[in-house]
């Protein structure tokens, strides 16, 4: 097994991961936890996968959209850890009502 | 020298800086969004002229082209878009600027709109897939902002179930990018047009990218999260995130089902496009039926937002025997459901605004008290029903002589039904606006501005049934349906 397939499988684990901790779990700073680990699976195939082109040099271009996508995944988790802190202070518990 | 503006620049740049002028100095803020979006129309104008001179629109960004650099990208398809976002865009804003009545709340609405609007005008001229996942994040983000705005427990939680979907969805997107560009070494979407072919990876990225955009575009049964999120939502948000918002991820799909998946050689669109077809048909039945059993007005227009979405999907099965006639069904219902459904959602503020709630049995004679609001939800529900003329007849109507040319009875059967059950809801509605309330209610005046700003949408999506021909003229510069792929 080539290191650069190891990651990759390493990616698609922590997707896997992310989207079943996702779905499972009630409370939601787990959901925004599991939705971080999914998208550094999905950095990690990006990472991992640009070593295609050759031995010694790796493309850069999926370096670059890691970086947008860590961009775009931090300011995600912050907008959510707002929204769910707003929900704790207007329900009193972190979790999403069943009724709604 | 109007023949080399860079209208594209203009449509996401000025939205852009508005948005963070009018954040910085909130005083301004209302009049800077009226601004904008009024020269978003001329823009899109002026865009759609330069077309129809020159035929399809190429802009590398700061001289780079793809591979390396960003490319913006107008064909028919895309102007078509992004007339939808300026006329919706502005009347909403005309509607916003005296919706708010508080000021905070105001102050908090107008910069995130403008980013928003930016973030649907850069969607649309988008090339690249990676560029189309950045523009899809910003806008997601803007719109459950947005859809968190008006507070309380029903709004909050609403907001969130909608972040965690679309932050769900994003995430299969963006895995599917990862494994379309390590096949082909490109996400300029017409590069991946000519090098696709058939391999496990690419079917990967295929069910990742469509199980994505489908949870974003709210497709049954991954429309769980829409029905709170758009009904808890300021009317002007409302209206845009089901008239806009949803629009914007199903047009990433239909881009990249006709220029990259759904492909002669590679035979993948096979099976998958009657899929899309089985679940677009069982969404306009449920939407449907759901939208009837609504007791709350904003509830129902949201449930028929699930529905109207339905009918997109039906034309994929068509399209593979009628091809440009499925797809022209597709583009002209899904701008008339754009202006149909922001008009009834903004009749929908004005009569929470008039009686202070949105129950549909105490709607209590606002036929005779609020005529125009009335006036502007009925015109909107012709164009949901599909009834002629109006621009949701055309599209329908396009659909109906599909499944009828391929004698394929199912999708008959559905359109039919559909249109049906839409009647039953919007005329459920319509009926409580002429009876009298068991009990009356104190009425609050609603600005003159607001109801003509639902009525211009709402006549809108009516005129758009006198216009057929030249707007499917425009839509097919560049032959987006019928040879897909950049062309200058």
């Amino acid at each position: 097994m080539t290191p650069t397939l190891l990651f990759a499988l390493v990616g698609i684990g922590l997707f896997s991961l992310g989207l079943y901790a996702l779905i499972v779990h009630a409370h939601l700073l787990r959901k925004i936890l599991a939705i971080n680990i999914m998208g550094s699976g999905v950095f990690l195939i990006l990472v991992a996968l640009a070593k295609r082109t050759s031995e010694t040099t790796p493309d850069p271009v999926p370096h670059a959209m890691v970086i947008t996508g860590i961009v775009v995944a931090v300011s995600a988790t912050a907008l959510a850890l707002s929204i769910m802190l707003k929900l704790n202070s207007e329900t009193g518990c972190a979790e999403l009502p069943d009724d709604v | 020298m109007l023949s080399n503006m860079h209208f594209d620049i203009i449509l996401i740049m000025l939205p852009l800086i508005a948005g963070m002028l009018g954040f910085l100095w909130p005083a301004v803020a209302r009049i800077l969004g009226i601004f904008t979006t009024a020269a978003g129309v001329i823009s899109v104008i002026g865009l759609g002229w330069q077309m129809q001179l020159n035929g399809t629109h190429l802009h590398a960004i700061g001289g780079w082209g793809a591979p390396l650099g960003i490319d913006l990208y107008a064909d028919g398809l895309s102007l078509l878009m992004l007339a939808m976002t300026a006329i919706v865009g502005f009347a909403v804003s005309i509607y916003s600027s005296r919706y708010f009545t508080h000021r905070h709340d105001e102050v908090r609405f107008w910069p995130i709109w403008l980013l928003l609007l930016s973030a649907l005008n850069a969607l649309f001229l988008s090339a690249d897939i990676f560029n189309l996942y950045v523009t899809l994040e910003l806008m997601g983000l803007g719109a459950v902002t947005l859809s968190a705005l008006a507070g309380g427990k029903l709004a909050i939680a609403g907001a969130m179930r909608y972040l965690l979907a679309t932050l769900l969805g994003s995430m299969c997107y963006l895995l599917g990018v990862a494994l379309l560009y390590h096949s082909f070494g490109t996400v300029d979407i017409a590069t991946l047009s000519a090098r696709i072919d058939s391999s496990p990876a690419v079917w990967a990225a295929l069910g990742l990218i469509l199980a994505g955009l489908a949870l974003k575009t709210a497709l049954f049964p991954l429309h769980f999260w829409l029905p709170p999120a758009h009904a808890s939502a300021p009317a002007p948000v409302s209206a845009v995130l089901s008239a806009l918002v949803v629009k914007a991820s199903f047009y990433i799909l239909l881009r990249l089902w006709l220029s990259v998946f759904n492909n002669q050689q590679t035979g993948m669109g096979d099976g998958v496009d009657t899929l899309l077809g089985i679940l677009g048909g069982t969404a306009v039945l449920w939407g449907s039926i759901q939208a009837l059993r609504q007791t709350r007005l904003k509830l129902l227009i949201a449930y028929s937002t699930v529905a109207q979405i339905g009918y997109l999907f039906l034309a994929f099965p068509l399209a593979a025997a009628s091809g440009g006639l499925a797809w022209n069904a597709v583009a002209y219902l899904a701008l008339s459901h754009a202006l149909a459904k922001a008009a009834m959602f903004l009749c929908a503020g004005n009569l929470l605004r008039f009686g202070g709630h949105d129950r549909i049995a105490d709607l209590d004679r606002v036929v005779q008290r609020l005529p125009l609001t009335a006036g502007a939800f009925a015109l909107a529900g012709v164009s949901i029903m599909g009834l002629p003329p109006s621009g949701g007849f055309i599209g329908k109507w396009l659909l109906l002589k599909a499944s009828l040319d391929q004698g394929n009875w199912a999708i008959t059967t559905v359109l039919i039904l559909g249109g049906l059950l839409a009647a039953a809801y919007i005329f459920k509605v319509l009926g409580h606006t002429f009876i009298q309330a068991p009990q009356p209610h104190e009425a609050t005046a609603v600005p003159a501005r607001m109801e003509w700003a639902a009525l211009l949408l709402a006549s809108s999506a009516i005129i758009l049934g006198f216009m057929a021909s030249p707007i499917l003229e425009l839509v097919n510069i560049g032959d987006a349906f019928t040879s897909p792929g950049i062309k200058l």
